[in-house]
């Protein structure tokens, strides 16, 4: 019985994810705790003229996705691979045929799981219990999704990089957490927020992401706009991340 | 017909300012127990991370089984295995899960099955790294250096933190691994470590090769073959019993005297203490060791 190495790492990195259940909790089960909450809202089910016809509800279902993203990779993530520096596990594994780059993509691969996996359960949820829409263009919706889980990772990776300890690694992950948690629209969707700050929101990765995920949820195919700014992100902060990475 | 395992040829590594190693040179043959001793920063580990490919020199040239670990670092995690110092784990994973992902990176791995129980570990198969013991991480760390059956195997500390029982272990292990033919590389500062163990020694002192030698050359080599050591209740004159013949050094040390000097030496300083009316208290003479020739090297002028 032989497994590939990195089938092994992957296999080994869920099963230890599988061990956080304080992490799974707030990839996983807090956005969708958060979805119900605001669902039982009377107003936040009532459709608007000013959101073009939705409901709060509606739009809170892809900012909710957008969520679990920003913990997961721009959070739960970098702490670990921060860890896995301090503690010298990357560089005892460059001392093996893995090598390191080859876990921090097991890694990568596992926190991509438990956000489909909230994603999922969010688009579930919504469309059970407030009737929100499923994404009428579900193409472009895996491309927006994918692009945005593209430039959280990326984040995170520049978390990682830059930071030189745990300590400052977990101020940056919370203010990370805490702006995109905003442009992701958690505290006011990104579509009701005033035209002027809709628009500067709308020129950072999950402002952009946001727009566009509802606009795939609508049916349309989301402005090039804001599929260019996602991945412009991606590419910029991937660069910086590459230059400024220890792995010791 | 012995064939080379590993060559450092003129290995220089400075960090900034500070030169760590200079001018290391040193070859080992397959099968060989090869240990590399000396003080705290002489340049030991740097040494041994520049042959695992975790460092590169500034100059100088190393290959392990022909590969240059320094460009081919994939060929060379195939044919080494390096326990490092101080590098961890990831905290939940268990004992058996790390050595069943550590199986997997290699096409030939030794049964860790078998491995676990060699180190001591197999009632601890199902506990997370975390929470193990300060030795039973270090004997983890050391089957995981070794589940990979690499031809060359670094240990460096490798009893830090083991019990008295626990380190005989290890040394059985090691020395099960040269009768394999496995290469071992130990480096350490354990004095009767590198004595047991070493088939030859390399002793590092200030980032260079200060003496290269068996166990048995070394302590030949050193000025002292016989050690006498003794307490005295007063001032004794040291000037006096070095000048006596054959005496190589006279130092105070924890709160006895010690010659160290040829055969013979002992009467003679004896002799001298007791004419001077002084009685010797606790004496004790004893064959010159490693450590004798290790402090002979690596220590200034003594005191």
């Amino acid at each position: 019985m032989t497994t590939s190495p990195t089938v092994a790492a992957i296999r080994t990195e869920g099963r230890l994810l599988a061990r956080e259940p304080i992490a799974l909790f707030w990839i996983i089960g807090f956005p969708s705790i958060l979805l119900v909450l605001l669902g039982l809202i009377p107003s936040f089910r009532e459709e608007s003229a000013e959101l073009g016809g939705q409901s709060l509800i509606q739009l809170y279902v892809g900012t909710l996705v957008l969520l679990s993203m920003i913990v997961a990779a721009g959070q739960a993530m970098p702490e670990v691979l921060i860890g896995y520096r301090q503690r010298r596990v990357l560089r005892r594994l460059q001392t093996t045929p893995l090598g390191p780059a080859r876990l921090i993509l097991a890694q990568a691969v596992v926190y991509a799981g438990a956000i489909v996996a909230a994603a999922v359960l969010c688009l579930a949820i919504g469309r059970v219990a407030f009737g929100a829409p499923l994404p009428q263009a579900p193409g472009a919706y895996l491309l927006t999704f994918l692009l945005a889980l593209a430039a959280m990772l990326s984040v995170g990776a520049v978390v990682t990089a830059v930071a030189p300890n745990p300590a400052v690694g977990n101020v940056l992950a919370m203010a990370v957490l805490f702006s995109f948690m905003f442009t992701a629209g958690v505290w006011l969707p990104v579509q009701a927020m005033p035209d002027t700050l809709a628009q500067v929101v709308g020129y950072t990765p999950m402002g952009a992401a946001t727009e566009a995920l509802n606009q795939a949820t609508l049916g349309e195919f989301p402005d090039l706009v804001h599929l260019a700014v996602t991945a412009g992100w991606t590419v910029v902060l991937s660069l910086v991340a590459v230059r400024t990475f220890r792995w010791e | 017909m012995t064939q080379t395992a590993v060559v450092v040829d003129g290995l220089r590594k400075s960090y900034g300012d500070k030169v760590a190693v200079d001018e290391v040179s040193f070859s080992v043959e397959a099968g060989e127990i090869f240990g590399i001793l000396g003080p705290n920063g002489a340049g030991k580990t740097t040494t041994v991370e520049a042959i695992a490919g975790l460092r590169v020199g500034d100059t100088g040239r190393i290959r392990v089984h022909g590969i240059d670990p320094w460009t081919d670092r994939d060929g060379l995690t195939r044919v080494l295995g390096i326990q490092l110092q101080e590098a961890q784990l990831q905290e939940k994973i268990t004992v058996r899960e790390a050595l069943e992902l550590w199986s997997s990176f290699y096409d030939t791995p030794r049964p860790w099955q078998e491995l676990i129980e060699r180190v001591g570990l197999g009632e601890h198969r199902d506990r997370r790294f975390g929470k193990l013991s300060g030795g039973q991480q270090q004997r983890l760390s050391i089957a995981l250096a070794l589940v990979g059956a690499p031809q060359v195997a670094v240990l460096d500390e490798l009893s830090t933190g083991l019990d008295p029982r626990a380190r005989r272990e290890m040394w059985d292990l090691v020395r099960e691994l040269r009768d394999n033919g496995t290469t071992v590389l130990l480096v350490t500062h354990a004095m009767d470590e590198a004595q047991l163990l070493c088939d030859r020694i390399a002793i590092v002192k200030d980032g260079r090769v200060a003496a290269l030698d068996t166990p048995d050359g070394l302590i030949r080599s050193a000025t002292a073959a016989t050690v006498t050591s003794f307490r005295v209740d007063s001032a004794i004159d040291l000037v006096a019993l070095r000048e006596l013949p054959g005496v190589a050094d006279v130092r105070s040390d924890a709160g006895r005297v010690v010659v160290e000097g040829s055969e013979g030496t002992s009467l003679a300083v004896l002799d001298r203490v007791r004419d001077s009316g002084i009685t010797p208290r606790d004496l004790r003479v004893v064959d010159g060791s490693l450590d004798t020739a290790y402090l002979d090297l690596t220590t200034e002028e003594s005191a």
